[in-house]
């Protein structure tokens, strides 16, 4: 008897709260990411399932699907399946690649599901609703503007760059209009790194021997700071008084927060950017109400004043 | 070149035509000489290269740096070379040094409260690191010899899943060693033992054994007798399928030997780390004078070759004189060439 008086009250409040988002739109999203090969895209994952859960409970009767795609072709047959099995309505992609994806997201569009791209562009504007996507000369702009602050204007910096992509290139080429507007800054040399920690280790080791006084290091990636301080310490070199890192991975943004001497900033260009994408695209459906087509989420400077705003304990990233 | 007396095994029975043969046996002894010599040509001329374009390149320091760095590839290939000369392959190396790292950390953050000092939980890591390598190296040598199936095939296989369970036991993201932990263990990569680092020792001390094993044993012989023909081994009653089991599980230790000292550098392990390490170690024993088709090498070599390697990555960050989008083709042409130079009979 009682639990059926409970689950009449149950019943009455889910009413109530559906029926203040208006119930007669109820959005099954499917969510579509790179499975987590390294640190960025296990980011992605945490964000993309972390967010799904709150969506779920801030529109009751939305289903949040998120599914993980090892290659851009499980990732096309993916979003088919979505669509068919799981009857989603709404697609949020982090495509894997551009290209390949392009076709298979213009299809689902066609059919009448709301695409959100996330990250990654594709070749054909008209196959998505919207784009939301990091801030890529942003991140090398911020960074460059930090170090040309803090060294004074004046000083020697290595660049350790990503991997020859349009992205690294992107970042680089903004690092270096702020390097040219200080004279007295010299970029002694920019060498890839991969983002990967071992081979910033090897690249830094070799800058530590060829240049005899380094300011500061723009490792532009907060794996590849790992390598090149652990490089420094080994050498016991005290002259490199500034790392710059970026991304913000959760050890970098703690070492900013508790005041690390040398890495004193870091630049955001977050994982969570797939949950912004998932926010905007479920208030817009849920409410009806339009989206930009192109959202930009900024790349941030963290330093030691806001760092407790950009750490997440839970996230892997 | 005079020949020299003693090396020239003794052609058995027939006595005719013994000038025409002492001819060939010197011809074929002067080639061989030259092939050794290849990697060493190509490692001196780079050096002198090196040097050239940068003095700092000569230095100790440098010297050391590039050397600590090949230890990890240099083991994995002394390794490899046993498994190549006996006709087989192992693929799955850079995955599996990459699974026993994070899995070592994994133990040792997990051992550490248990045991009462960070020193133990590093000496139960480095036992599980080698213990790992051993049964990953015999579950290869089973499915390969018992199995009969391709090495290839089931070293893709492990490849693949080494490196996916590694990512799953980080999440994505990198497994970390505790400080405590890290501090302790951080000697043995940085330290140094009369001026020279820790894993440059080791290094030197599984080259040597490697090579002892190869020349000096029944082992040995057996390995080169199954790449040669393993038919005829078999027929010489040679225990063909525990000498293969054998050679995979000394790749495996190799293996985790050079995660041991791999692990102390960055303390961490992610799923980029060890990443194409099978190709450079392959590359490595061929380069050093190996045939890929099994039969005979060279340890020497094999440790020259993997130095050769990283000389090239070395001298291309040392200068800056050519597009660092063309570094890959620069080593791809190095390779090229000691190739040439040390290739051999058809």
């Amino acid at each position: 008897m009682k639990r059926r008086v409970f689950s009449a009250v149950v019943l009455a409040v889910s009413a109530l709260a559906t029926g203040s988002v208006r119930a007669d739109n109820k959005m099954v999203m499917g969510v579509s990411v790179p499975t987590a090969t390294h640190g960025w895209t296990g980011g992605v994952v945490y964000w993309a399932k972390h967010t799904a859960a709150e969506l779920e409970k801030r529109y009751p009767g939305s289903k949040v699907i998120v599914k993980t795609a090892a290659s851009p072709t499980e990732q096309a047959n993916q979003i088919q399946d979505l669509h068919t099995v799981n009857k989603i309505d709404t697609l949020v992609i982090l495509p894997f690649e551009s290209a390949p994806l392009t076709r298979p997201v213009g299809q689902l569009k066609a059919k009448g599901v709301f695409v959100t791209v996330v990250d990654r562009g594709l070749t054909e504007a008209s196959a998505q609703n919207a784009y939301v996507a990091g801030d890529n000369p942003g991140f090398g702009k911020v960074a460059g503007e930090y170090m040309a602050k803090a060294m004074g204007g004046k000083g020697n910096v290595v660049i350790l760059r990503g991997i020859p992509t349009v992205i690294d290139n992107q970042r680089v080429d903004a690092f270096n209009a702020v390097m040219k507007q200080h004279p007295g800054i010299k970029v002694l040399d920019a060498k890839f790194g991969n983002w990967n920690r071992d081979d910033a280790f090897k690249v830094m080791q070799d800058y530590l021997t060829r240049f005899k006084h380094i300011d500061a290091v723009w490792a532009s990636d907060d794996d590849m700071a790992v390598g090149v301080q652990k490089a420094i310490e080994q050498a016991k070199r005290s002259d490199i008084k500034l790392v710059v890192g970026g991304a913000g991975s959760k050890d970098y943004i703690k070492k900013v927060m508790d005041g690390d001497p040398v890495v004193t900033a870091d630049v955001t260009y977050s994982p969570s950017m797939i949950a912004d994408a998932m926010k905007l695209t479920a208030a817009s459906r849920v409410k009806g109400t339009s989206m930009a087509p192109t959202t930009i989420i900024p790349s941030v400077l963290v330093t030691k004043d806001n760092a407790s705003k950009y750490y997440f304990a839970d996230s892997p990233f | 070149m005079p020949p020299a007396p003693t090396e020239a095994p003794a052609p058995p029975g027939q006595a005719v035509n013994a000038d025409a043969k002492a001819d060939a046996a010197r011809r074929l002894r002067r080639q061989r000489r030259l092939r050794e010599l290849g990697p060493v040509i190509g490692l001196v001329v780079l050096c002198l290269a090196g040097t050239w374009l940068n003095p700092d390149f000569a230095t100790w320091d440098n010297a050391m740096n590039v050397l600590t760095r090949t230890a990890f590839i240099g083991i994995i290939s002394v390794g490899m070379c046993f498994v190549i000369i006996s006709g087989g392959i192992d693929l799955s190396v850079g995955s599996m040094a990459a699974l026993i790292a994070g899995s070592m950390i994994l133990v040792m953050n997990w051992v550490a409260p248990y045991v009462g000092s960070p020193l133990r939980a590093v000496l139960v890591g480095m036992v599980v690191a080698l213990v790992l390598g051993a049964a990953f190296g015999i579950a290869h040598g089973v499915l390969i010899a018992k199995g009969r199936i391709e090495p290839f095939i089931v070293t893709l296989g492990t490849l693949g899943v080494f490196r996916a369970y590694l990512t799953y036991f980080a999440n994505g993201g990198a497994i970390t060693l505790d400080n405590t932990i890290a501090d302790v263990y951080g000697p043995v990569y940085y330290a140094s033992w009369l001026g020279v680092p820790i894993p440059i020792w080791v290094f030197a001390g599984v080259a040597l054994l490697g090579g002892v094993l190869l020349n000096r044993t029944r082992y040995g012989r057996y390995v080169q007798a199954i790449g040669s023909n393993e038919q005829v081994a078999r027929y010489a009653a040679v225990a063909v399928d525990r000498t293969k089991i054998l050679t995979y599980m000394l790749l495996g230790m190799c293996v985790g030997v050079a995660t041991v000292l791999y692990v102390p550098r960055l303390g961490s392990a992610s799923p980029t780390t060890g990443l194409l390490w099978e190709l450079e170690a392959i590359a490595a024993v061929i380069v050093g004078g190996t045939a890929l088709k099994g039969g005979q090498g060279r340890i020497l070599g094999t440790v020259i070759g993997a130095i050769l390697l990283s000389v090239i990555s070395n001298i291309l960050n040392l200068t800056s004189i050519i597009s660092v989008y063309l570094n890959a083709a620069v080593q791809g042409f190095v390779i090229i060439v000691v190739a040439f130079l040390q290739r051999g009979r058809r």
